[in-house]
């Protein structure tokens, strides 16, 4: 089966756009939900805002938020895919135009340390691609602002903190930078691998739809008690206190070595954009098959 | 937008505060807590453009624009689409800015728009100097770039979206989190 890597490059420049203005539909009912059992009424006030921002931003065809990240993109490439063309160069170009010919911030500079030259076009990306089976590439793009990920950590537990002291250490995070972060917070916490392996779970754990539990039982019971610890905190809707500091807790484990404990929590803000789309594989080179959608359903 | 009827009366109740800051009477009215619509001139301002303002001010150079009485938005925008005076522009985190701001603030600024806790450096500054801290609220930066009526770049052009931009507001909403009496909304 195959699929044209510029096909996977105008997808991606699509994708990139829709992220930034169309705030998806599960984050927007998590909202309405909220707003309807915040006890401060600031707060309420704040979170109609939120979702009227939302609604204002798909109507003019402009970013829910001027922050409109480093993007991260994921593919999950079927292993019966060949996919014709280089598909890294085609992921960083969809990017670039999806941020120049949508009007998105350019937020990327090249050098971290010394030079700190904006890019001017929001490339390059952080791209993961995993192989899975069938024949179609999936691709979800996720745009992070660092409102939330400056306020996120990760810290080197060993076995013997247990669940309280991984539980101990995300609401200790979500305390010191709740306020910051944009809340409602999406919280993003991973457990287990190596140093790594935590981080990049935590941010996976934010692909997941608000309102999805993990689906082992015990580490859902952690997630709903969480989110109860959290909203306990006060911090509430953009910091200026409230019952709803947190929509969702969203907990991804991986096996780990004996000697280890490692948990990062990755926050995610009110804003919590992604797109999804996919391309179909097909049977003779030069295929022009799509067939793309988001993870939301829209407000 | 921001209208005062139906909508569940958005930031009703607000106080209307004209910048920038002429004297010192306005400023005395204003209590951490309460919410606020500004309307006129503020000039919006980054880390990068801090660093480069603060950097002029030590070796005695002249800045971008006179910082008397003047009041800066911690925010970058996303590039205007057709039709629009500029696109979405909601604030960016204060905190990062914390290490500039005294700074500023002995240099004549007055206000100070973002998101988020300052530090206690900043919030010593603001009480000495008398000047006050806004916040709005972080992630709506759709709704809140309607107040935005006029935007000219004013420096820094090589920074992109971290540039100097004035821009030109009618009924911002914030409310004020730090007042001039240094006392802080989020300590509460």
């Amino acid at each position: 089966m195959y699929v044209r890597a510029s096909d996977i490059e105008d997808l991606v420049r699509e994708l990139c756009i829709k992220a930034a203005i169309e705030l998806p539909g599960d984050v927007a009912l998590a909202l309405l939900e909220a707003s309807r059992k915040e006890t401060s009424a600031l707060g309420r006030e704040i979170l109609g805002a939120l979702l009227k921002n939302a609604e204002f931003a798909r109507e003019r065809r402009i970013p829910i938020c001027q922050d409109t990240g480093l993007t991260y993109v994921f593919l999950d490439v079927g292993r019966d895919v060949r996919i014709e063309g280089d598909l890294k160069e085609a992921v960083t170009r969809g990017v670039a135009r999806g941020y120049q010919e949508g009007y998105l911030r350019k937020s990327v500079v090249k050098d971290p340390l010394f030079h700190r030259e904006n890019t001017g076009d929001n490339t390059p990306p952080v791209i993961h691609i995993d192989i899975v089976p069938g024949s179609d590439v999936k691709v979800t793009v996720l745009p992070k602002g660092t409102g939330s990920e400056n306020m996120s950590a990760i810290k080197m537990l060993t076995p013997s903190a247990g669940p309280q002291g991984v539980m101990d250490f995300v609401l200790e995070t979500v305390r010191q930078g709740g306020p910051n972060a944009c809340p409602p917070l999406v919280v993003g916490v991973g457990v287990g691998g190596m140093m790594d392996t935590a981080a990049f779970l935590a941010k996976k754990a934010l692909l997941r739809p608000v309102g999805d539990s993990n689906p082992d039982p015990e580490i859902a019971s952690m997630e709903r008690q969480l989110l109860t610890a959290i909203n306990n905190l006060g911090i509430g809707p953009g910091g200026f206190g409230g019952s709803t500091t947190a929509l969702a807790v969203h907990i991804e484990t991986y096996p780990t070595h004996i000697g280890a404990l490692p948990v990062a929590v990755n926050l995610q803000c009110h804003a919590a954009r992604r797109a999804t789309g996919v391309l179909r594989g097909a049977e003779k080179p030069c295929s022009k098959e799509r067939d793309t959608g988001s993870s939301g359903t829209g407000l | 937008m921001f209208e005062r009827k139906g909508h569940g009366e958005f930031w009703d109740g607000a106080l209307r505060v004209s910048v920038p800051f002429t004297g010192a009477g306005p400023l005395k009215r204003l209590k951490a807590g309460t919410k606020v619509l500004l309307s006129g001139t503020v000039y919006t301002a980054r880390d990068a453009a801090h660093k480069r303002m603060v950097e002029a001010l030590e070796k005695g150079e002249e800045l971008p624009f006179p910082l008397d009485g003047q009041v800066i938005y911690y925010a970058g925008p996303c590039p205007a689409p057709p039709g629009r005076v500029i696109g979405s522009l909601g604030p960016t985190t204060s905190g990062r800015i914390d290490v500039y701001a005294p700074r500023l603030c002995a240099a004549g600024l007055k206000g100070m728009i973002g998101k988020g806790k300052r530090s206690k450096a900043v919030l010593r500054a603001i009480a000495k100097y008398g000047a006050v801290y806004f916040a709005t609220i972080g992630g709506a930066g759709a709704l809140l770039s309607e107040a935005v009526k006029e935007a000219e770049l004013v420096a820094y052009p090589d920074l992109g979206p971290e540039a100097i931009y004035r821009l030109e507001i009618v009924d911002f909403p914030a409310l004020i989190a730090v007042d001039p009496m240094g006392r802080d909304m989020y300590d509460r």
